[in-house]
């Protein structure tokens, strides 16, 4: 028998966002990045946060429903860093966060300063990781994006992923008191340029997770597309299929109206969309803006 | 076939990847008592450094790359022992490695095929790779360069982790260390004391043998 779907609410100080496998998909913005972005890295090094505005505003325009903020900038003081960005982003909207880094000191620094309940982006099946990182979750009481691979390279095979996902949710439940639902797993979604055949793994451990264990999913779904030509229509071919395959949220781009749209009509398609009143009202919206 | 039209036949297939008919030509060159050294230096090494640099102009895509790489790569194994009996000399040993928490492969397996594809030597350690493991790997092989490889700027502090690691083992100054990654730069590279940076695949290369040269100039061998 299927696991009971969960939910996983996350919150800023004023709105609620709910992801459900009953829910409409929820995008995370990915663009508050530096990795790859050399000037971006520069500005903030010299303590000018004025991209951040633009990004954050192009992003909530897009349709995103959660932003994701990374600061991992070399040779920076990072938890500072972060706790910044994320005061400045709650101040320019309202919302909610998926505070991304590695760095243990960072991630504690951000769920400081934030209001609300975050997302925390991430852990893996290690068991430092889990250990370092679980607790400031609970404290915190944060959700957790967790990815199902462990000291040794990412495993290829569909049943050492969802083996790796039953560990991380037992520990993380019986070992850490972090409930179910609060638990989003990554399954991993490879670039589609370095083996034609990754996809389909990636989307059978969806089905198996959300048919295991019910918990939410999300994953860095640009980089299906890594190194190939027409990444947008890559994207938006990938995001719905996985979408049927259970994914309930990702971090990707949501400035790319292409990327966005293919996720909303996936939302009507899977009957996330009742009476298609979003998907109208969108249209409308749209229609609107071409008049004025 | 004559000679010639091996050759060509072997730059096309290779610059298309078609890795069965590369190994096929390889075999028919060698039949007709062709050097090794010719197959490679005539015909699969400007392939490969064609490939690279269409990649570089965005005219190639990664599936490309990695495809050009392997139909060299098959003939290259075929060509190895025959190339050591000649007493041919490669033009460097390269041990590449990603860093420890880090998974990343995709650039790295990259610049293994432009190294190749430039004569050097490549030992490939894969991924998520601890210090100690560089370490052993450097005393095992005797590299003259690794490269510590990075895609994320949570695992690029791993660089100076793994320079600490060589200091303590007495074995820095044996070996070249080359840094690289997609949010690595050269001031990053500078402040963990690393020997060279370069921003891709070919750029590594002419490193690399840039270094190499300044290395062997300085040392007698």
């Amino acid at each position: 028998m299927a696991a009971e779907p969960l939910r996983t609410v996350l919150r800023s100080a004023t709105k609620e966002v709910v992801v459900g496998h009953d829910q409409p998909f929820c995008i995370i913005g990915e663009r508050i990045n530096p990795t790859g972005r050399r000037i971006f890295q520069e500005q903030l090094r010299a303590g000018d946060f004025s991209a951040i505005e633009r990004d954050v505003k192009a992003q909530v325009e897009g349709g995103a429903d959660v932003l994701d903020i990374n600061m991992g900038v070399p040779l920076t003081d990072e938890p500072e860093l972060l706790a910044k960005a994320i005061q400045m982003v709650q101040e320019l909207t309202d919302l909610p966060i998926c505070i991304d880094s590695s760095v243990v000191e960072a991630l504690e620094a951000g769920l400081s300063v934030y209001q609300g309940r975050a997302l925390v982006n991430s852990i893996t099946a290690e068991d430092d990781r889990m250990a370092a990182i679980l607790p400031l979750v609970k404290k915190y009481d944060a959700a957790i994006i967790a990815l199902p691979n462990d000291h040794d390279e990412i495993p290829m095979e569909a049943d050492k992923r969802v083996e790796l996902t039953g560990k991380i949710i037992r520990v993380a439940t019986q070992e850490f008191g972090i409930a179910q639902a609060d638990i989003v797993i990554d399954p991993l979604a490879m670039p589609i340029g370095a083996d034609t055949t990754t996809s389909l793994v990636t989307f059978e451990v969806m089905r198996r997770i959300r048919d295991d264990f019910g918990v939410n999913m999300t994953c860095g779904a640009s980089n299906v597309s890594f190194g190939m030509p027409g990444r947008h229509a890559l994207n938006s071919a990938w995001l719905p299929m996985a979408m049927a395959s259970g994914l309930t949220s990702a971090i990707t781009d949501a400035r790319t109206p292409q990327i966005v749209e293919a996720v909303k009509a996936a939302d009507l398609f899977l009957g996330h969309d009742d009476w298609g009143m979003a998907w109208i009202s969108a249209h409308r919206a749209k229609q609107a803006a071409a008049e004025a | 076939m004559t000679p010639e039209e091996i050759l060509q036949a072997l730059y096309d297939e290779t610059l298309v990847g078609n890795a069965p008919r590369v190994l096929e030509l390889t075999n028919e060159g060698l039949t007709l008592d062709m050097e090794p050294q010719t197959l490679l230096f005539d015909a699969l090494i400007p392939s490969l450094e064609e490939v690279g640099a269409r990649f570089e102009r965005g005219d190639f895509f990664v599936p490309e790359m990695l495809i050009a790489g392997r139909a060299m790569a098959g003939a290259m194994e075929r060509l190895r022992p025959l190339l050591a009996e000649t007493g041919v000399q490669t033009i460097g040993k390269f041990l590449m490695g990603t860093v420890k928490g880090d998974v990343h492969d995709i650039g790295k397996n990259l610049v293994n095929i432009m190294l190749e594809g430039a004569g050097f030597e490549v030992i490939d350690l894969g991924v998520q790779v601890a210090p100690e493991k560089f370490v052993a790997a450097i005393e095992e092989h005797q590299p003259d360069i690794v490269g510590f490889s990075a895609f994320l700027t949570t695992t690029m502090p791993m660089f100076k982790a793994n320079m600490n690691a060589l200091e303590k083992a007495g074995i820095r100054d044996s070996v070249i260390v080359m840094v690289g990654g997609a949010p690595v730069t050269q001031e990053y590279a500078d402040a963990v004391g690393a020997d060279g940076y370069a921003a891709d695949a070919s750029q590594t290369v002419k490193r690399a043998k840039k270094l190499l040269d300044e290395r062997r100039a300085k040392v007698p061998a």
